[in-house]
């Protein structure tokens, strides 16, 4: 379906390598580099500022690096205006032509590329099935809801069979429950048409609902690059921890790093076992990162289960159904976030506000990051 | 509470009588009601002295529209109106359009300015601008010529062809532009795909806003053009001023506005259709 790459098997698809672009004195983006391969959702996720939606407009021919250059299959993409870029884009404000029909929309790119009128017809029909629109055709944009228009985005953008489609956070405008679903049509439709996704995007849960592979974006660099479960349990560094889910973050100092874990000596805590990191070595300052599944709650009675363990008070609690956040107040004035699935036979119950609880992670729970 | 709403009902409809009853009123005795006139002195007969000719004298006839009918000269001086009239209109719209787009897309502070210096000309007097132009076209030869009658005309009507232009351009989504550049449409291919079938509403009001004045206007040719540059709108004026032949002025411009709507009711028609394609 897809004319792959006739290079050899290690080309990328995409190949961005160094590129820098400055807006007066301001670097959006700093020697960026990275790799998309045929056939992947590649998200570039981070706050807005990052420097993503930069980096997609460069792909899609609408701005030009200051510095290092752009490969697609190979080629420089350099001096090549966007509508020679077999590259296309969904909008976040989805763009739609009000004055033609949802075929017409969707035959734009066809028409443009001189395919002929019967292609046209039976391509424009192929995708509005695809995306499940056969009987809206002859409709207007301005007739469609949010989620449908949504669909004549992305089926504009795929018709035409684009080497990359480049979406612009196009869920930003959907309310929650339709994102949702969108969500899930977005995968089941990127993986029916095999076209390679890059998105775009700062909803953290989003990204790693969709991606194959996430670049975490901050001040105009990628601070990593990874597939979505290692980016959320083993984040480089605090940004990362912090923007991606919720995160417990407890200042240690390493006593002891050994082949197989950590010891930390947490002021005011005590010491904590940790999970071993490459390169670090005793005498490191930093925090061991714990997401707040890695924490029980127990009532403060008997005797421990796990290995590391410290009291404290419950400080408030959100009961939100399938689980309970808690947030519990150590002895030394830590306050950890804990999360409590609410798997237990009968009624849910809870360590109600102002009970003494003890906190509990084992030993390879968590990630200590180096300052 | 039935009472209650139908007594805010009754309140509304009083409101909306008071608001638009002015304007009506205006418009019944300063529109319809001499339009009404004029249609009845069609079909009277001249008086002797200008004015009509007592009723119980001349009676009603056709004599003005059978004149009309039968002088092949009238039906010419319609058409090369209608001729003026077109030309002029697409003219302003060839000068306007690439100067409306050219203001949408300047800085915003400086557009402000910008439309000001467009509507700045009806800041003086017509006249006085009619008379500067017999002084550019003078020395250039051009004076009392066709191409004088045009470019006063156009000169005149340029700025009801920008500012709906203008108007209309500046509500473009930029991101439009952006997506068909974005699935392959070339610069021309933006133009004619998404820009001119957008602002094809600004351009039928300016349009209209040009062509009908135009096929009016008097002045303009009466000043730049020759003897042979007589329009419709110099020979209903003439009627009413020079020949004194009232019924037959007021034929002509019956004519006219009969003329005019059937223009204006077939690109009516034409635009739904394609609206509708």
């Amino acid at each position: 379906m897809l004319n792959r790459a006739t290079a050899g098997p290690t080309m990328a698809l995409l190949e961005i390598r160094n590129i820098t672009r400055r807006f007066g004195k301001l670097e959006a983006v700093k020697d960026v580099s990275l790799d998309i391969e045929a056939g992947e959702f590649f998200t570039l996720l981070g706050p807005s500022g990052c420097g993503k939606t930069t980096i997609l407009r460069m792909i899609a021919g609408f701005d030009e690096p200051d510095a290092g250059a752009l490969f697609l299959d190979g080629q420089p993409l350099a001096g090549i205006p966007p509508e020679r870029r077999p590259v296309h884009t969904v909008f976040q404000s989805y763009a739609l032509f009000p004055h033609l029909t949802v075929a017409g929309n969707i035959a734009f790119p066809l028409e443009m590329a001189g395919r002929g009128r019967d292609e046209i017809r039976r391509r424009t029909g192929e995708t509005l099935a695809l995306v499940h629109l056969e009987d809206k055709g002859d409709a207007f944009p301005h007739e469609l809801s949010g989620g449908q228009k949504q669909r004549v985005a992305l089926a504009r953008g795929l018709v035409n069979k684009p080497r990359l489609l480049l979406l612009d956070e196009p869920l930003g405008a959907l309310d929650a429950k339709l994102r949702e679903r969108m969500q899930g049509e977005l995968i089941a439709l990127q993986r029916e048409v095999g076209v390679t996704f890059v998105f775009v995007t700062h909803a953290q849960q989003e990204a790693l609902a969709l991606s194959h592979r996430i670049a975490v974006m901050n001040e105009g660099r990628i601070e990593q690059l990874d597939v979505p479960e290692v980016l959320y349990s083993a984040p480089r560094n605090r940004f990362v921890a912090d923007f991606i889910g919720t995160i417990n973050l407890i200042a240690a100092d390493v006593v002891e790093a050994t082949r197989h874990g950590l010891r930390l000596a947490a002021p005011g805590l005590g010491e904590i076992a940790a999970p071993p990191v490459a390169a670090v070595a005793a005498g490191s300052h930093g925090a061991l990162a714990l997401r707040p599944e890695h924490l029980r709650i127990a009532a403060d009675t008997g005797r421990a289960g796990l290995k590391n363990h410290f009291a404290g008070t419950v400080g408030e609690y959100l009961f939100l159904g399938d689980v309970t956040v808690y947030k519990v107040r150590l002895d030394n004035g830590l306050l950890l976030e804990a999360l409590a699935t609410n798997a237990g036979p009968g009624r849910a119950s809870f360590h109600e506000i102002g009970a003494r609880v003890r906190v509990e992670w084992r030993h390879d729970a968590g990630v200590f990051l180096e300052h | 509470m039935p009472g209650s709403s139908s007594n805010t009902e009754r309140a509304g409809r009083l409101t909306r009588w008071l608001v638009t009853a002015p304007p009506a009123a205006f418009l019944v005795v300063f529109f319809l009601l001499p339009a009404l006139i004029m249609a009845a002195a069609s079909f009277r007969e001249p008086g002797e002295f200008g004015g009509l000719a007592p009723l119980a004298a001349g009676g009603m006839n056709l004599d003005a529209y059978r004149f009309i009918v039968d002088d092949p000269i009238y039906a010419w001086i319609l058409a090369k109106s209608f001729a003026v009239a077109g030309l002029t209109t697409l003219i302003c719209l060839l000068l306007a359009y690439p100067l409306a787009m050219r203001i949408v897309r300047s800085p915003r502070r400086r557009r402000d300015l910008l439309v000001l210096l467009v509507i700045l000309p009806f800041a003086s007097n017509f006249l006085i601008r009619i008379y500067a132009w017999m002084i550019i076209l003078g020395p250039l030869g051009l004076l009392y010529s066709p191409v004088a009658v045009l470019a006063g005309m156009v000169y005149v009507h340029l700025p009801f062809m920008i500012l709906p232009l203008y108007t209309n351009l500046e509500k473009h989504d930029p991101a439009l532009l952006e997506a068909a550049q974005d699935l392959g449409a070339g610069r021309w291919a933006r133009f004619w795909r998404v820009t001119w079938p957008l602002s094809l509403p600004g351009v039928l009001s300016g349009s209209a806003l040009v062509f009908i004045p135009v096929l009016g206007m008097f002045a303009v040719p009466e000043l730049l053009g020759g003897t042979g540059d007589l329009l419709i709108g110099n020979l209903i004026k003439e009627q009413f001023l020079d020949n004194r032949d009232w019924p037959l002025g007021a034929a002509l411009s019956l004519v006219l506005t009969a003329a005019v709507l059937a223009v204006a009711g077939l690109s009516a028609a034409l635009t739904r259709n394609r609206g509708q394609a």
